[in-house]
């Protein structure tokens, strides 16, 4: 593997008598989307604050693409720091300031550009921020996902290499928590920044993140991509990871990754080998057309009402599902083989088209719908599974089989 | 009971009294200490802040700073001045008429005024007025992390937060103070020309006959040593207000504020003393 853009060497923080990590070893590769989870009250936000440094390690060293922070010449730092941007739990938003100024600061204070200069920039982060009509306004005046906006677009208006967030859902609902992820996947691919996120939002993190790094009793006890977790065994995944997912379900109704694959496992397993199951995989297709066009709020509301219609659905026969992605659900009918699964899907395609794909829509989303529409494809594929397969292979073969099979009218955002 | 027992029993007891007669003293020195490494503390950040005076971004910050310390705080200052110099008039009326020497009513008025009671009840009132709002300001903005934040972007916040607050402090003190004064004469006249009778002529003459330029200056050098010592206490409790040990949060930035105002008054009347001392020499 490459050189890690940021790696903790034996890092130590006390703060008094109290360590708060001891010998965090860990490595943030550059491109990728980074997430530290565990518990709140662990020490992740700390760690975080270490990497711009308003913390200094007690022992240790950080590294900045190999080479230690602290034999660098000061300018060499200031450099290297200066394209790193922090957005902060609490969002640390001027409040004698309205959302424009507080997002233009950075280049006010830092560069020699022309006032016009400065407008045009800041006035294009704001547009991409969705937050045109706030641009005047005051933090205080803002909403809780408005707010967190105007911290990324103050975070994102110096084009930095390097963007840390620090617990970036805090206090917001389900739909606005995956509407800030979601925010932050697509920001992270446009920019191609390297994200390094603090959450305990499992497992809506592990949809946009690339690695997981899992922050336990003061150290790093794991470094992998979100699949590799699931098969982490260690008192972690006991006592963090069931704790923070019973919290799930919040968003669609549906079963977490990992109760999915128990009830998979507990249902399939006194089957006979022969004996067939089916895995329907659904999507909503290209997202980031739907956000550019509704927006985040809205295309998470979509996506919620999807998962409990799918939930709904499905759950009345026997079947279950899960969220697998962003916009990815994956349902298992596991006494169905795949023509009475096809049977079973078709009467779920009847009743989506005939009507409740416009009750996917909440009351508030029906009222702005104008006779400006746009479609949005909605595809599924079917594939049937034996009980000694695993069902990763099902699901892959679903998907192969995707097909349309219907559309979601929405309006276009004004 | 042995004779050990007792021996040790006595040895506890002198070790109790012992205890009791210097913990006082500990308490005190330890005080003293921690009261002198806060001083120590305040003269690096005030020396810190004003090594960044000299930037080219800070004008439009030292002149809003300027509009808020000092052109606000003019009406204050004002009704205040008008009010001290009205009763420093009537009193001194009253005492001087006993010997005759009413005649001096300006001049006692006037250097009472320019010489002690301007700079000291400026610097007091805007202690009141914009120091302790200073401190809630900057307190607010380190317990919500926008100090941090500004660190995060590279921006320094001394130089952003505190320099332009001394700054301005060190402009807008003196020119309160020549508010205050003439202000206070005008009170003066008021009480002793136009309610007492006193002769209009004699009251000017006597202030133009002994008010030489020396007094002016000192009461200038007065109102700058005020304002560093105002802004540097004000703009210190505010910024290190999360490492105070007695409370966190609002209510700490509360008790800095609290803090902010009574060192100050405090040093504003001790600093008085000092610089009148070292004046007079």
């Amino acid at each position: 593997m490459n050189t890690a853009l940021i790696e903790f060497q034996n890092i130590t923080k006390r703060f008094g008598e109290q360590t708060v990590l001891d010998k965090v070893n860990l490595q943030i590769y550059e491109g990728e989307v980074t997430t530290i989870i565990g518990l709140s009250g662990s020490g992740k936000s700390v760690l975080l604050k270490h990497i711009i440094g308003l913390l200094k390690p007690d022992e240790g060293r950080i590294l900045l693409r190999g080479k230690p922070i602290n034999e660098m010449k000061k300018t060499e730092l200031a450099e290297a720091i200066s394209k790193i941007s922090y957005m902060f739990q609490s969002n640390a938003l001027f409040g004698s300031m309205t959302v424009y100024e507080n997002i233009a600061l950075p280049l006010l204070e830092n560069t020699n550009m022309k006032k016009s200069e400065i407008h045009d920039r800041v006035m294009a982060r704001i547009e991409q921020t969705e937050l045109t009509e706030a641009a005047q306004k005051y933090p205080s005046e803002l909403s809780g996902g408005m707010q967190k906006r105007a911290a990324l677009a103050r975070a994102l208006i110096t084009d930095p290499n390097v963007v840390l967030f620090d617990e970036p859902t805090t206090g917001q609902d389900p739909v606005r928590k995956n509407a800030i992820l979601s925010m932050i996947a697509q920001y992270q691919k446009k920019f191609n920044f390297t994200a390094v996120m603090v959450s305990h939002e499992i497992p809506d993190v592990y949809f946009i993140s690339n690695r997981i790094l899992a922050l336990y009793d003061k150290t790093i006890v794991f470094q992998g991509t979100p699949e590799e977790l699931s098969g982490f065994d260690h008192p972690f995944n006991d006592e963090v990871i069931r704790s923070l997912e019973g919290l799930q379900k919040e968003l669609t109704g549906l079963y977490s990754r990992r109760q999915f694959k128990v009830l998979h496992h507990s249902q399939l397993q006194s089957r006979k080998s022969d004996e067939g199951y089916s895995v329907v995989v659904f999507d909503l297709s290209d997202m980031n057309s739907i956000v550019s066009n509704i927006g985040y709020d809205r295309a998470q509301e979509t996506i919620h009402s999807m998962g409990k219609y799918i939930d709904k659905h499905f759950g009345d026969i026997g079947g279950f599902s899960t969220r697998r992605k962003i916009n990815e659900f994956v349902t298992v009918l596991p006494f169905s083989n795949l023509d009475e699964a096809e049977s079973i899907v078709k009467e779920f395609i009847k009743d989506f088209q005939q009507g409740e794909i416009s009750n996917m829509w909440n009351e508030e989303q029906k009222n702005v719908l104008t006779e400006k529409c746009i479609d949005f494809p909605i595809k599924a594929g079917i594939a049937e599974g034996k009980p000694v397969a695993g069902i990763d292979s099902v699901i892959k073969l679903a998907k192969s089989h995707q097909k349309e099979i219907g559309r979601l009218k929405c309006a276009v955002k004004e | 009971m042995s004779f050990d027992e007792g021996d040790n029993n006595r040895s506890e007891g002198k070790k109790s009294l012992y205890l009791l007669l210097t913990k006082p003293f500990a308490v005190i020195g330890q005080n003293v200490i921690s009261w002198i490494n806060s001083m120590g503390a305040a003269a690096v950040f005030l020396v810190l802040a004003l090594l960044k005076t000299f930037h080219t971004k800070q004008l439009s910050k030292v002149i809003q700073q300027i509009y808020y310390i000092g052109a606000r705080s003019i009406t204050i200052i004002m009704l205040v001045s008008l009010f001290t110099g009205m009763v420093l008039g009537l009193q001194s009326y009253h005492a001087l008429v006993q010997f005759g020497a009413e005649g001096s009513l300006g001049t006692l008025v006037s250097l009472s005024l320019i010489r002690e009671l301007g700079p000291v009840l400026t610097a007091i009132m805007i202690t009141a007025r914009a120091g302790s709002a200073i401190t809630a300001e900057i307190g607010v903005q380190r317990i919500s992390e926008q100090i941090d934040a500004l660190e995060t972007m590279r921006i320094d916040p001394f130089r952003y937060l505190v320099t332009p607050r001394i700054t301005a402090s060190i402009i807008s003190f003196p020119l309160l103070t020549t508010v205050f004064d003439l202000i206070g004469i005008i009170g003066g006249y008021i009480s002793g020309v136009a309610l007492m009778g006193l002769n209009a002529g004699v009251y000017s003459h006597s202030i133009q006959a002994y008010v030489d330029m020396e007094d002016l200056t000192n009461g200038f050098v007065k109102a700058i040593v005020f304002a560093v010592i105002v802004a540097t206490v004000c703009c210190y409790q505010g910024y290190f207000v999360h490492m105070r040990e007695d409370s966190k949060g609002a209510k700490a930035v509360g008790l800095a504020t609290t803090s902010a105002v009574v060192i100050s008054c405090v040093l504003i009347l001790v600093s008085d003393y000092v610089v009148t001392s070292l004046l007079m020499v």
